[in-house]
């Protein structure tokens, strides 16, 4: 697999013969596990193996839940509270599940934005990106209809606020609302749950399935690195020196963090297991009582803030209304807003013109890299405000700054700024952080970091 | 220790022209002190069967607690009734059955297995998890973080509800009469105009909640002779509604515990291996 020179597996025995030559799985696995990886990589390229974890984590458990889950609107409740109360280690199970939601996306993020930094997504990765990105989309659609399940409080009217912005698309949007709802009146009831619970056991297995191609895209270019520098492919002496065998090095490096993380998680879980949580979902769904501040869970809070920012006081969405003859009005334009601010990240590696792979070697993208990930909590922070005062504002120059980042500022960096000069290779750089004995300092170029 | 919490609200009624306006509600949680708050604490099994006392004789009589089966009394963690007070305890509450008297149906006395009834007035919500259906805090700017010492407030919330009564404020008697009782913990009720600013703004805490005073101090005696005030009888009833709300709080902070202490040693051991592993390639051996 892919153009770094290796060593392959070599079958030796009559068996292992006999099974290479029908079914090569021994040596698809070898290659896999053997990838020759960067060997500078840093404490940020440890995400991909926890989210692998945490996918295989609310698969087992949610698994188990679903043995005990009733989908049912005047039973699902109360087969929640069936699990909590009575099934045999139900309550550990579904707090994992529950916060290993919020794991999963503190690690996306994490992951993303190490993409973001790094380079990660430019050539010849945009097909590792883009299969990244719909794994993205997908965790979130799961993570929405997995809310959905408990039937409370916050699943009843939190569906109605999301299929609501299906119902906001000009001239087809009711029809959608109502296809999705799976109700003649567009009413949240048996339909809806039947089909969220149905999608939410199907969409992780799509999940892992897009896992294996995400790997198997960056097996096929090889991982990116702090340096953005590719690793040499000259010979298998020259790529030896840039890189270390995944197993067992970036084996054990992944699991010392993913300990940690687990530790971390599992203290949550086990002290505060309700704290990323909403006190109304412990309340049974009602749909005559709307709760007093209906709120996203915290990992869709910037794209709520996004949505939530285009009102119609702001001069281009009555502007955008005014040309479009009314067709698309402020909650259209918001809904656009939303689902465009993914669109554009995914469209990052064709709007990033700059040369240099990496934002260790482009000063002025620094600057505007951490701002935008300053921004991205600021939205998130924004997205939990009520929709007043001062707020719609912060929320509108955060939504912008989203916006320019991807439509200007990384076009228009790749031509205006001046990159130094990464190191000519990965070894170099390695060398830089680790002397060999007797050398001292390497002289390379490596701003300190 | 006294707070006062700001809760803020967007409330459908508070709509006017389109415009969402959220007033800004402020409610008076007090933060008790419970033995089940921080990662080690646990529930005070004397607390519960008193809270447990309170709750049969004065809450019964209008909530409910459907989720909680008679059995769960003597379950480890909880009140600990022994199994035979358990079961005379179920006795003495009446279930309907539709499986006696060839499927019409009937009452019979509970038995351990039965859940407690269902709320009989039909605008008094169920109990059973009320402490964690309200956080009485968010800690500061939101974050909640001081969950972690102090749970998740619900408890704190209902204490603060049995002693929120007060008398209306003046404010309240110059418009019209409201309906219910003024309670400074109570966010959702209604709120007469005359207690608002220009701005919308509240300028007393609270709301007006439909439930009249249930606890006045002296309510129940307690075989234990703990006091029997109106602060200790709602701090009383409260953990045990913490409890119905959470059963496996014990269990599952024990849990965390070991799963925390084993990771550390995990990742320490792990720690050690990788330092080793990478060694000779970092030229440190």
């Amino acid at each position: 697999m892919g153009g770094i020179p290796h060593d392959h597996y070599e079958p030796k025995s009559g068996g292992e013969k006999w099974l290479h030559s029908r079914l090569p799985i021994v040596g698809l696995m070898y290659d896999t596990l053997m990838l020759p990886t960067p060997k500078n990589l840093n404490w940020m390229w440890i995400w991909g193996i926890v989210l692998v974890f945490t996918l295989v984590l609310q698969i087992v458990t949610g698994i188990v839940l679903v043995m005990h889950y009733v989908p049912h609107v005047d039973m699902a409740f109360a087969s929640v509270e069936h699990i909590m109360r009575d099934v045999n280690g139900g309550h550990m199970i579904r707090y994992f599940h529950q916060n290993g939601a919020s794991l999963f996306f503190v690690a996306v993020y994490a992951h993303i934005f190490r993409s973001l930094y790094y380079g990660s997504y430019k050539s010849p990765r945009e097909v590792t990106w883009i299969v990244g990105m719909l794994m993205y989309v997908l965790m979130m659609g799961t993570a929405f209809m997995g809310y959905v399940l408990p039937w409370g409080q916050m699943s009843f009217h939190g569906t109605a606020v999301i299929t609501g912005l299906f119902g906001a698309i000009p001239f087809v949007g009711e029809s959608i609302q109502i296809w999705l709802l799976g109700t003649p009146n567009g009413a949240i009831a048996q339909p809806a749950l039947n089909r969220f619970f149905s999608l939410h056991y199907l969409l992780p297995f799509i999940l892992l399935g897009l896992t294996i191609v995400h790997i198997w895209a960056f097996h096929t270019t090889g991982n990116n690195n702090p340096t953005g520098v590719e690793v040499r492919r000259t010979s298998k002496e020259d790529a030896a020196k840039d890189t270390l065998p995944f197993w067992p090095y970036f084996v054990i490096k992944d699991l010392f963090a993913l300990a940690i993380i687990l530790a971390l998680f599992v203290a949550v879980v086990g002290f505060m297991p309700n704290y990323l949580g909403h006190p109304d979902n412990y309340i049974p769904a009602n749909p005559l009582a709307t709760p007093s501040h209906i709120v996203p869970e915290w990992y869709f809070l910037p794209f709520y803030a996004v949505l939530r920012a285009f009102d119609q006081d702001v001069w281009l969405v009555i502007a955008v209304n005014w040309i479009t003859f009314g067709i698309i009005d402020a909650k259209f334009f918001g809904v656009i807003a939303m689902f465009g601010a993914i669109v554009v990240m995914a469209l990052a590696p064709w709007l990033d013109t700059s040369s240099v792979r990496s934002g260790r070697y482009r000063p002025m993208f620094k600057w505007w890299f951490w701002l935008f990930a300053v921004n991205f909590v600021l939205l998130m922070w924004v997205g939990a405000r009520p929709a007043e005062g001062i707020y719609p504002y912060i929320a509108l120059i955060g939504s912008t700054y989203w916006f320019a980042y991807f439509l200007v500022i990384l076009p228009l960096l790749g031509v205006i700024e001046k990159p130094t000069t990464p190191p000519a290779t990965i070894e170099d750089d390695f060398n830089a952080h680790y002397a060999p004995k007797g050398d001292g300092a390497t002289p390379v170029a490596n701003p300190a970091e | 220790m006294f707070r006062k919490l700001s809760l803020t609200a967007a409330m459908a009624l508070a709509l006017t022209a389109g415009q969402a306006t959220a007033a800004e509600l402020e409610i008076e949680v007090t933060d008790y002190d419970f033995s089940f708050e921080g990662p080690f604490g646990s529930y005070d099994q004397m607390q519960l069967q008193r809270g447990l006392q309170v709750y049969t004789e004065i809450c019964a009589a209008c909530h409910g607690l459907e989720f909680v089966a008679f059995r769960n009394l003597s379950d480890e963690g909880g009140p600990g009734l022994p199994e035979d007070q358990m079961r005379a305890y179920a006795e003495f509450y009446e279930v309907f059955d539709q499986s006696l008297f060839d499927g019409e149906g009937d009452f019979r006395p509970a038995t351990p297995a039965d859940k407690f009834p269902e709320s009989s007035l039909s605008n008094a919500p169920d109990l059973s998890l009320m402490a964690k259906a309200r956080a009485g805090f968010s800690g500061p700017y939101g974050t909640g973080i001081s969950q972690f010492v102090n749970g998740m407030g619900g408890a704190e919330y209902i204490a603060s509800l049995m002693t929120g009564y007060h008398e209306e404020p003046e404010c309240a008697l110059e418009g019209e009469p409201m309906d219910g009782f003024y309670n400074v913990a109570f966010a959702a009720g209604g709120f007469p105009e005359s207690c608002k600013d220009e701005n919308g703004k509240h300028k007393v805490p609270g709301s007006w909640i439909a439930m009249s005073q249930p606890l006045w101090g002296d309510d129940v005696d307690y075989a234990d002779g703990a006091p029997t005030d109106l602060e200790a009888v709602s701090k009383d009833v409260a953990a045990f509604l913490m409890w119905t709300a959470e059963p496996k709080l014990v269990a599952r902070k024990q849990a965390g515990l070991t799963g925390v202490l084993f990771l550390t040693v995990l990742s320490v051991l792990l720690y050690l291996t990788n330092k080793r592993l990478w060694a000779p390639h970092k030229h440190k051996d």
